[in-house]
């Protein structure tokens, strides 16, 4: 069969928008047709899949240095702003699409078992659907505008599925602060895109890095302000400090929904941007600094706070910020492909600890129902020794946990150890990195030590849930446990990927990668260390993992613990990582409260009611009624008065005819 | 001379035409009236407009002028011990203010003389009414070219007889 | 030589005649004050006829046929208000006010 053109690479995000229509349609007229939302949603995300793989396929035959770009029409004619409806495929974007429409379609499959009972299915499963739609606009968009729109489209299906129990006040307000707080990325985004515009008078993704070099000054003020102000929308949406906070609140959201936006594909696009822009990035160091630095900063911060966290969605939370924290120390470093490495393998075992931990909660959900209590489903106290009752989920999570930690030959391993690697490098030449290095690999002690802890209380130790709920525990369905498996499977294999040189291995998606980060390598060039220092710190790497692991069993003791309703509050430097570090709370004090205050004691008390409404809208009431007044003086009536009038007219007349 | 009895009738007109607009009741403002008119139909008969200046004092000081003291005597306006009908202190004012503007602006204009080539040689029209009699001097034109006018004019003065009778009636 | 001070003089009989007009509130005297500014433009036109020809005074002729049959008509009218309303002062003439 004769390959398609990719002219038709829009049938890709097309696919599930068709999904989002109809199942948007079956939410509002027949919402109890779960089998015809499950085959078209599912369906959907696997026809995409297949039709990415066929894109990727005919892309790697051809073989272009450059993005395959299609203009499909005329988006925005306006004067010099003129932006086409584009789509574009290049190596970067052929590997975001596979994961996004793979890891997808097997969360998809996960969801029909796990919101089965949900009045919302049909809901459900149209804004998972929207939400793949505008991430795929957002990865195979060709200009700016084109990924802001996907930008901003999965901020919307995030806020939507976040809230998607809006009937409680702490899931919409989960929702809202999400929003609310990309928001304040996007801003950054558009200010970005404006100063990008300003100085190429372009905002296609061609044009602009083409000219890139010779139009903006290496390490110059606008080159640095579009990186720094591209970074801020990273912040937002990637869940970096200082924009992170809504990413925990963001776990109120059903568990498939946290495994599939704010695991693998929805925060990974500030990587995505950082990966796609590299060139900018390339020619300012300081804007290579931020993203590398506070990529570190976020990833040990994160994983400080997950040591203390009990709700198992809590600590995989922060964990995955933790996580993206890795990848823009590794794009920041100009490490695209180690940073794209690391996003591609994050999203499997991620992926599979949520939904893992999905699995777990939908157990204790179960138990908790038929016992007809209402405790916390998804606090750990309430767990333990759930690897009897749940075997194969235990198995896959360990296999996870064991890929997160960074232990070969398992995924995480490979892909983290090149990002430490890079910023190690980058280190000889600026001596800055050696502190990235140092906190990423403290962070990757972490890392161990709480997934270990995780794995410990939820599945290992006495069982806490009670004697009359324990019965009631069981393993998934085979509809969320096949997806399960899959993602085992990829963790496990995942690494295959990009097995570095060091070990004999052939570096595919560096290779694969490099049409689209060569130029900016060209710019800045990728430092090697020699051979012996990198064995090195593969085996310290290994060790910090290793010992983590240890450390969590001998400090740790689930016999210890008890389940949440009688646990006792935590105090001193526990209670610190558990409450965050109080950022929420200095946050609310110091932006919160006063922009309130602001907006209800000036901007509403005095602004609106007094200036608006009342200066504006009825002084000009007040003003008509009264010049009508003035005029209503004039007719009095009287013919003495309109003779003065008419006199004035006349002297008027004459003044005009004599002059 | 005549500059002399000019100013003596100028005068007189304008200080009657003074006392006209200020006297006190109705009836004192129309004697002022008429000798203003008779001032003016003296400095006609300078401007050599002397059939004019005998019209005026026949029909206007003449007739009007006895038309509209009949009116006021038969209105009581002319009572003595009523109040002015002059307005107060605003009402003056602006009178005044609106007065001389107006004053001011029409002598402007004033400095507005005609064409050279328009105007006739000097004692022209003086010479005319010697020859052939003032009265012909106006009557002559106004026979023959202004003919349609004149008709007119009669037809609107039979108008005004008759709205006066119909208006003035007290039952219809 | 007469026409300038013809003139000036016409000039501030009508002022004055206008100033009568706005100061007086008696509808007759008013209305003598009208009569006043007519008189004022018949001086100007006999002022002009001296200097280009005779359709001054006819026009002047006019004026007061016209003069007249305003007067006749306006002080019918004044009688009928007067009949009506006992009064001819201005401000009591105020119909259209509202």
């Amino acid at each position: 069969m004769p390959a398609p053109p990719l002219s038709l690479l829009w049938v890709v995000p097309a696919l599930p928008l068709v999904g989002f229509v109809v199942n948007g349609t079956l939410a509002l007229t027949r919402p109890t047709a779960k089998r015809v939302v499950s085959i078209v949603g599912v369906g959907t995300l696997v026809l995409a899949f297949a039709a990415a793989g066929i894109a990727v396929a005919e892309l790697a035959r051809q073989h272009p240095t450059a993005p395959l770009v299609f203009r499909y029409w005329e988006w925005i004619p306006a004067g010099d702003l003129q932006v086409a409806f584009a789509l574009q495929l290049d190596q970067l974007a052929a590997v975001m699409i596979l994961v996004v429409t793979g890891v997808g379609a097997l969360i998809h499959v996960f969801s029909v078992g796990y919101m089965h009972e949900d009045p919302g299915y049909a809901r459900y499963f149209a804004y998972l659907n929207l939400f793949v739609f505008f991430m795929l606009m957002l990865v195979l968009g060709a200009n700016f505008p084109v990924m802001f729109v996907g930008w901003e489209g999965v901020g919307l299906c995030s806020y939507l599925l976040i809230g998607f129990w809006f009937n409680e006040r702490v899931n919409a307000d989960a929702g809202k602060k999400a929003f609310i707080v990309n928001r304040i990325g996007d801003f950054g985004f558009l200010v970005a895109m404006f100063l990008i515009f300003a100085r190429f008078g372009s905002l296609d993704f061609e044009t602009v890095f083409a000219k890139a070099p010779a139009a903006l000054m290496p390490g110059g003020a606008i080159v640095t302000a579009i990186t720094l102000f591209l970074f801020l929308g990273c912040t937002g949406k990637s869940a970096q400090i200082p924009l992170y906070i809504w990413l925990p609140d963001a776990m109120q959201g059903p568990t498939p929904v946290s495994a599939l936006i704010h695991a693998a594909t929805m925060v990974t696009a500030g990587v995505y941007l950082v990966a796609r822009c590299g060139v900018l990035f390339a020619l300012s160091p300081l804007g290579s600094a931020v993203v590398a630095g506070i990529g570190a900063l976020t990833a040990l911060f994160a994983a400080t706070i997950a040591l203390k966290q009990w709700d198992i969605k809590r600590v995989l939370a922060y964990s995955t910020v933790s996580q993206l924290g890795y990848m823009f120390v590794g794009v920041g470093t100009g490490a695209y492909a180690a940073g794209m490495f690391h996003l591609v393998t994050h999203a499997f075992f991620k992926a599979l600890l949520f939904l893992g931990s999905g699995s777990v909660i939908h157990a204790m959900h179960h138990a908790y129902h038929a016992t007809h209590t209402h405790e916390d489903a998804q606090d750990m106290r309430n767990m333990g020794g759930l690897a009897r009752h749940m075997p194969w989920t235990a198995a896959l999570m360990w296999i996870a946990t064991l890929a997160i930690a960074g232990i070969p030959p398992f995924a995480g391993f490979f892909s983290k150890d090149e990002i430490l690697g890079a910023a190690f490098a980058e280190a000889t030449v600026r001596p800055l990195w050696y502190a990235f290095w140092g906190m990423g690999l403290v962070a990757a002690l972490l890392t161990a030590f709480y997934m270990t802890r995780l794995m410990l209380y939820t599945f290992h130790g006495p069982n806490r849930t009670g004697e009359r709920e324990r019965e009631h525990l069981h393993e998934a369905p085979p509809v969320m446990t096949g997806p399960l498996a899959l993602l085992g499977v990829l963790t496990l294999v995942g690494g295959a990927l990009n097995v570095p040189h060091l070990f004999g291995g052939n570096a595919f998606l560096e290779h694969w990668l490099e049409p689209v980060t060569g130029v900016a390598h060209r710019l800045r060039p990728a430092l090697e260390v020699a051979a012996a220092t990198e064995w090195t710190l593969v085996a310290g790497a290994v060790l910090v993992a290793a010992l983590g692991i240890f450390g969590a069993f001998r400090l740790l003791k689930p016999e210890a613990l008890v389940p949440a309703r009688l646990a006792p509050p935590e105090t001193g430097l526990a209670r610190l990582l558990w409450k965050k570090w109080y950022v929420d709370e200095l946050y609310d004090a110091i932006i919160v409260r006063p922009v309130t205050w602001l907006s209800r004691e000036v901007l509403w008390k005095i602004v609106d009611a007094r200036i608006v409404d009342g200066l504006l809208v009825n002084g000009t009431a007040a003003a008509s009624r009264a010049i009508g007044w003035l005029g209503s003086r004039l007719q009095t009536g009287e013919v003495g008065v309109y003779v003065v009038l008419f006199v004035i007219g006349v002297l008027a007349v004459v003044r005009a005819a004599v002059r | 001379m005549i500059e002399g009895l000019f100013w003596l009738f100028g005068g007189t007109a304008i200080v009657a035409a003074f006392l006209c607009i200020t006297g006190r009741s109705p009836v004192a403002s129309a004697l002022w009236l008429v000798l203003a008119l008779f001032a003016l139909a003296g400095i006609y008969v300078l401007l050599d407009a002397q059939f004019i200046a005998v019209l005026q004092v026949l029909v206007y000081a003449g007739a009007i002028m006895v038309l509209f003291l009949f009116v006021i005597m038969l209105l009581n306006a002319g009572r003595p011990g009523v109040a002015t009908d002059m307005k107060g202190g605003a009402g003056r004012v602006t009178a005044a203010l609106l007065g001389l503007g107006l004053v001011f602006e029409l002598l402007a204009i004033r400095g507005w003389m005609p064409a050279d080539q328009l105007r006739l040689p000097a004692g022209a029209i003086a010479e005319l009414s010697r020859e052939h009699g003032a009265v012909r001097l106006v009557a002559e034109p106004l026979f023959t070219g202004y003919l349609v006018p004149f008709e007119i004019t009669s037809l609107l003065l039979l108008a005004a007889v008759v709205g006066a009778v119909v208006l003035a009636k007290r039952k219809l | 030589m007469l026409l300038g001070p013809s003139l000036a003089v016409s000039a501030v009989l009508f002022a004055l005649g206008v100033a009568g007009v706005l100061l007086r509130r008696n509808a007759i005297v008013i209305f003598m004050c009208v009569e006043l500014m007519l008189n004022a433009v018949n001086l100007t036109f006999v002022a002009l006829a001296q200097q280009l020809g005779v359709a001054g005074q006819i026009f002047v002729f006019f004026v007061m046929a016209v003069a007249a049959a305003e007067a006749g008509v306006g002080l019918a009218i004044m009688l009928a208000i007067y009949r009506h309303r006992q009064t001819v002062d201005l401000r009591n003439i105020n119909l259209l006010k509202g």
